[in-house]
């Protein structure tokens, strides 16, 4: 509920901004290391959006994938599969350690209104 | 019209979590935000800590909880002082709300705050609360797949707290299952075993705890 409530506030100064009255799609980033819950974003925005110019609107949320550099011999890599345990390095089969890229982002990418 | 946006939805906790870091080292303050489960413990090693240690250091707690302020009269018997902070069902602690818990501190008369985050694995790991170090607790009748199952806690914290551990006898619990989920994705992390009821591993957390806060000072 906080995440959509930050969202929400950040589209309304961006609108307020372009002079936009309707807002019609928000497109959300998010890594997959976030812990959020799409459906449950989802459903907070649309329950927080009722009765206001917001209304309606698309909530489209892009998953970013995990990349890391391994922890050994620093080559970088996006995991296979969902285990986020088992990220064997493709190069030396390295399981520990490996920095994380990209994974953990969370942003409004950009936004449609009228 | 399409609006190019690319702003940080946390931006406005993360902002006012600069200003209390600021706030912090300005006046050397060690920042700990606990985290865990409801029931794994914060209270009671926060109790057993304030206690043990209070010839030591300044202490002062930050508690976060849905309703009751059960656990702040706990931790405010060791004679630390306590603020609680009600979320009213909030299911984490945010930046915003730790600034204006700290109107009711001296903030000169403090060398460690403790923030006790609403007992959940998930949320909280999002919010800033300005704090220097995250700290996982986990009690081992919780079960031995909490990191696997709640990776983000353990790959951000900088300690992780294994309590209870008096009941290992009894509860079908693998420690180094556990320690090897919660360090894979946090290579250095250490892993002090506690129990609160026989004492068990109180001494390496407070070592810890001694050099972070050195560190602090520096």
């Amino acid at each position: 509920m906080a995440i959509a409530a930050s969202l929400i506030d950040i589209v309304k100064e961006e609108m307020a901004k372009h002079n936009a009255s309707k807002l019609l799609m928000v497109r959300v980033c998010y890594g997959k290391l976030t812990n959020l819950v799409p459906e449950a974003l989802s459903f907070a925005f649309e329950v927080q959006t009722q009765q206001s110019p917001l209304e309606g609107a698309e909530l489209e949320l892009k998953e970013i994938p995990v990349t890391v550099t391994c922890g050994e011999c620093s080559t970088e890599f996006t995991p296979e599969g969902t285990d986020l345990f088992c990220m064997p390095c493709p190069s030396c089969e390295n399981l520990f350690g490996h920095t994380v890229l990209t994974g953990k982002e969370l942003y409004l990418d950009h936004l449609e209104a009228e | 019209m399409e609006i190019p946006v690319v702003r940080n939805i946390l931006e406005a906790n993360d902002k006012i979590a600069v200003n209390l870091k600021e706030l912090f080292a300005k006046h050397g303050i060690l920042v700990l935000n606990l985290i865990s489960s409801p029931g794994a413990g914060k209270t009671s090693i926060l109790e057993r800590t304030l206690t043990d240690l209070k010839d030591e250091f300044k202490m002062a707690v930050i508690e976060g909880d849905c309703q009751t302020d059960n656990d702040a009269r706990r931790v405010a018997e060791t004679g630390a002082k306590a603020v609680q902070i009600n979320t009213d069902g909030g299911c984490h602690l945010d930046s915003n709300m730790i600034t204006a818990a700290l109107a009711n501190f001296d903030m000169d008369n403090i060398d460690i705050l403790f923030i006790e985050n609403v007992g959940n694995l998930v949320c909280p790991v999002e919010f800033d609360c300005g704090e220097d170090f995250k700290i996982a607790l986990l009690s081992v009748p919780e079960g031995d797949d909490k990191p696997e199952k709640y990776p983000a806690l353990f790959e951000k914290s900088s300690a992780m707290i294994l309590n209870k551990c008096d009941l290992l006898p009894y509860v079908q619990f693998d420690v180094e299952r556990a320690k090897r989920f919660a360090t894979q994705l946090n290579k250095d992390m250490p892993v002090f075993q506690t129990s609160c009821t026989t004492s068990e591993g109180l001494d390496t957390w407070y070592e810890w705890l001694r050099t972070a806060h050195a560190a602090k000072q520096k």
